[in-house]
């Protein structure tokens, strides 16, 4: 293996790298980090995320951006909260509906009128939290429980939660979309040059709906867990989310400007993130430091910079070592 | 010759805000048939082959192609049909394998899925008709430009086409390459596939294609067989002028005096870059127009940016002033005391929502600020000046450029460089999309600037602007000077053959 070609692997896995080693430290450092319930709770907790960050990470491979799926799982949430009480699949079905909904209208905004994604799904974003709070009627909606929605959020399938189950099945079906469907190939197409790719005959407007489709029915879906977890839609949640995706997203390597990335690293990219979270809870819990929410939003913010800037620099450094 | 015709294109008509890009094309390729297609810049060869791979909607015209009409209007349909395109910038996705570039949009599939293996197979099987074996699994940014373009030709070829559409492929390729690329053209045509070639160099056209058709003005104006017409024919074609035209005063340029042309200002030995400069030497004088002739791609654009120091020669020597010159940059040159009027007003030169003033000052601004302020004052006094001189219509100085006519936005572009006092002016195209009347007035303001002194490098593919202004005129050929010629000696005929085969006697040995 030459110098350049591990440098390039560094560059793709350094997230994985990343990842490996804040679990080494946590399982070093703390009692029952790596315990049966909190394993589950992290990733109970994380599933809803991993579902969104999927989503962005397939409109970022198309040099595009969603900014609406934070509110749109807040939507979702509420839809699917209202629709609980005719049961848990109907509910399950109305809160992705909702999301693909604004999904929908991100597709039309972007391909049809030619609006940027990212005034676009600015725009949805304010839209989408507005209805879901006429919705509610500005106050969180209690789910029905005789339904049985709620074990979508809080049961167990096969000793793991079933939201990590779902995030799961999405990562396959997203990684096998990826690696092996045209329709995968040509969304990193489109990123990386919609006008060849355009001459080359691909449909890019139909690759462009289908991944705000995607983004918008994963944001409703991540919303379905969150109502079902917390008992209650939630118009208020979700505020943020579109940050926290983008970031797992560009810290799994996935360039901004689109035309590159991994649904494999975006995963490692929301677990990172979401175990930082977990350690710094714990050393709290430790007593020896007590770090406020406002603390550990600036360290996470500190800690994916410098995830940022190494990688930069691995792929700069990549560059050189393949012009020689 | 295959009468059997496979594509046919009639009365193509096709308009960009009304302005005519083509009217009345038309165009005949027949099955198995390589067939040229040429034209000077801005004659409607990209536009007819878009119109044919349907990225343009035609406005009018019928197109049949394989027996039937041909009502194509996406390239995706044009391709299904069996037309393939390699553009002239090479359209390929950097960050993605060669596989990919290669398989996109008719990929192999087991079960559903991407059949990675039988893909990346199928792309070196491709790559090796061209004698290029590399790792297809790696980005194609990785790759230099020759790979590439065999990559985007291999694609092209893969899609088992039956017409293959070439816009100057051989551009970014070496004489190596060049003959794989016509090897597998041959090879295309025996296996029946018509292949339409756009190219500026002429001797490639003798080498591989059966017939030429030549475009000027957006209409079809000589279709003929290779054998049939030589090199002159060519040229004079894709020009519109014949040989041996009585001579007569087509252009502003009215008889210079030539007793006022001084020293030599700058000269150029053997400069070279790449294969679109590969030696080139000439000289200006003060007060002297220096015409440089040459078809598109014979390196004169190219050669002024070496000048102007927006590229760097890899070889040769200037002298400027008595100086040896070696510009790094566009700021050494202007300040050594060059202006460089682009081709491309549009995207190089105007700033269409900013006024004239502010346009004409853009370049001055340094010398018109007081510790970063400008001199409102000063400016005024400079632009009022150059709107009087140039004789600029507009209805004053904080008229927005766009809504000047042509010519008025490349006066105020010469107003923008004159500013500065250059002693050597290069203009590129001067005259290049401005209405007749307006051409006589850039030309005659040329005229009195050299009067005045002043050095110009001009680049033109008009013929007559280059004949009637230039005191001496350098022809350029594949990016070597071919040809030196003086007021008196140069004449539509001889240029044209130096153009066209580049043997002309050089009659003049340069001065210095």
């Amino acid at each position: 293996m030459t110098r350049s070609r591990l440098i390039s692997l560094l560059g793709s896995y350094g997230v994985v790298l990343a990842l490996l080693l804040l679990i080494l430290f946590g399982w070093a450092r703390y009692d029952n980090f790596l315990g049966f319930f909190n394993i589950t709770s992290v990733l109970r907790y994380n599933s809803m995320f991993a579902l969104v960050a999927l989503g962005m990470c397939f409109v970022i491979m198309t040099g595009g951006i969603d900014l609406s799926v934070g509110s749109t799982a807040a939507l979702g949430s509420v839809v699917a909260a209202l629709a609980s009480s005719h049961g848990a699949w109907i509910g399950l079905g109305a809160g992705v509906g909702a999301g693909l909904c604004v999904g929908l209208v991100n597709a039309m905004l972007v391909t049809r009128l030619r609006i940027m994604p990212f005034v676009a799904t600015l725009a949805m974003m304010l839209a989408a939290s507005g209805t879901a709070l006429l919705f509610a009627e500005n106050q969180s909606v209690s789910v029905s429980y005789e339904s049985g929605f709620t074990s979508i959020g809080q049961d167990n399938f096969l000793g793991f939660p079933i939201p990590a189950w779902i995030a799961i099945a999405a990562y396959v079906v997203g990684w096998v979309v990826l690696n092996y469907t045209s329709t995968g190939r040509g969304i990193l197409a489109v990123g990386g040059n919609e006008d060849a790719t355009r001459l080359m005959g691909l449909p890019a407007d139909r690759i462009k709906c289908l991944v705000y489709l995607a983004s918008g029915g994963l944001a409703g879906l991540a919303g379905v867990i969150l109502a079902s977890q917390f008992g209650a839609g939630q118009p208020i949640e979700g505020v943020g989310w579109e940050l926290f995706a983008i970031a797992a997203v560009v810290v799994g390597g996935t360039l901004l400007t689109g035309g590159m990335g991994s649904v494999g690293a975006t995963l490692a990219g929301v677990l990172l993130l979401g175990i930082l979270f977990n350690v710094l809870n714990f050393e709290n819990g430790k007593g020896w430091i007590s770090l406020s929410a406002y603390w550990q939003s600036v360290i996470r913010g500190l800690f994916l910079l410098v995830v940022v800037i190494l990688q930069a620099k691995l792929s700069r450094s990549t560059l050189v070592a393949r012009e020689h | 010759m295959n009468d059997d015709i496979l594509l046919s294109m009639t009365g193509i008509d096709k308009r960009f805000a009304g302005i005519p890009a083509l009217s009345g094309a038309s165009f005949a390729v027949g099955r198995g048939e390589v067939h040229a297609l040429i034209g000077q810049n801005g004659a409607g060869k990209s536009t007819l082959i878009k119109v044919l791979t349907g990225y343009y909607r035609r406005d009018a015209g019928d197109v049949a192609f394989d027996g039937k009409p041909f009502e194509v209007f996406s390239p995706q349909l044009a391709q299904a049909s069996g037309i393939s395109t390699i553009y002239q910038e090479i359209n390929l996705v950097p960050y993605r394998s060669i596989t990919e570039n290669i398989c996109l949009g008719r990929e192999a599939r087991h079960y559903g899925l991407l059949d990675w293996k039988r893909m990346h197979k199928e792309a070196e099987t491709l790559l090796r008709r061209f004698n290029v074996r590399v790792d297809v699994d790696r980005p194609l940014m990785e790759f230099n430009t020759a790979t590439q373009q065999m990559v985007a030709i291999a694609r092209a070829i893969g899609f088992s086409a039956k017409l293959v559409v070439m816009d100057e492929p051989t551009s970014s390729l070496d004489d190596r390459e060049v003959t794989v690329l016509f090897d597998v053209i041959r090879q295309l045509k025996q296996e029946g596939v018509s292949v339409v070639f756009v190219s500026h160099k002429l001797d490639e056209l003798y080498e591989v294609c059966d017939r030429v058709t030549i475009m000027r003005d957006g209409r079809t104006v000589k279709t003929a067989a290779m054998t049939e017409i030589d090199k002159i024919g060519l040229v004079s074609s894709m020009l519109g002028r014949t040989i041996n035209r009585a001579e007569g005063h087509a252009t502003a340029f009215s008889d210079r005096d030539e007793k006022k042309i001084g020293k030599v200002l700058l000269s150029a030995q053997n400069l070279s870059i790449n294969r679109t400069v590969q030696d080139v030497s000439f000289d200006v004088r003060s007060g002297e127009i220096a015409g440089f002739a040459g078809l598109l791609g014979a390196g004169r654009t190219e050669t002024a940016r070496l000048v102007f120091g927006i590229d760097r020669p890899r070889a040769g020597i200037m002298h400027y002033d008595g100086q040896q010159f070696d510009p790094r940059s566009p700021a050494d040159a202007i300040a050594a005391g060059m202006g460089f009027c682009t081709e491309d007003r549009k995207s190089e030169g105007i700033v269409p929502e900013m006024s004239v003033a502010e346009n004409m000052m853009l370049a001055l601004m340094p010398k018109v600020s007081k510790s970063g302020v400008i001199d409102e004052k000063a400016q005024r006094k400079i632009v009022e000046r150059f709107i009087r001189q140039l004789d600029i219509k507009c209805s004053g100085p904080d008229q927005k450029v766009r809504e000047l006519s042509g010519g008025n936005q490349q006066k105020v572009l010469l107003g923008r460089w004159l500013a500065m006092n250059p002693t050597l002016l290069i203009l590129d195209e001067p005259t290049r999309g401005i209405d007749v009347g307006a051409k006589g007035e850039i030309q005659s303001l040329i005229k009195s600037l050299a009067d005045r002194g002043l050095a110009v490098l001009m680049i033109s593919s008009e013929l007559e602007e280059v004949i009637e202004g230039a005191d001496r005129v350098f022809v350029l050929r594949e990016g070597i000077t071919v040809a030196e010629f003086d007021r008196n000696q140069a004449t539509e005929d001889v240029l044209m053959s130096a153009m066209a085969h580049g043997n002309a006697p050089r009659i003049v040995e340069a001065a210095s």
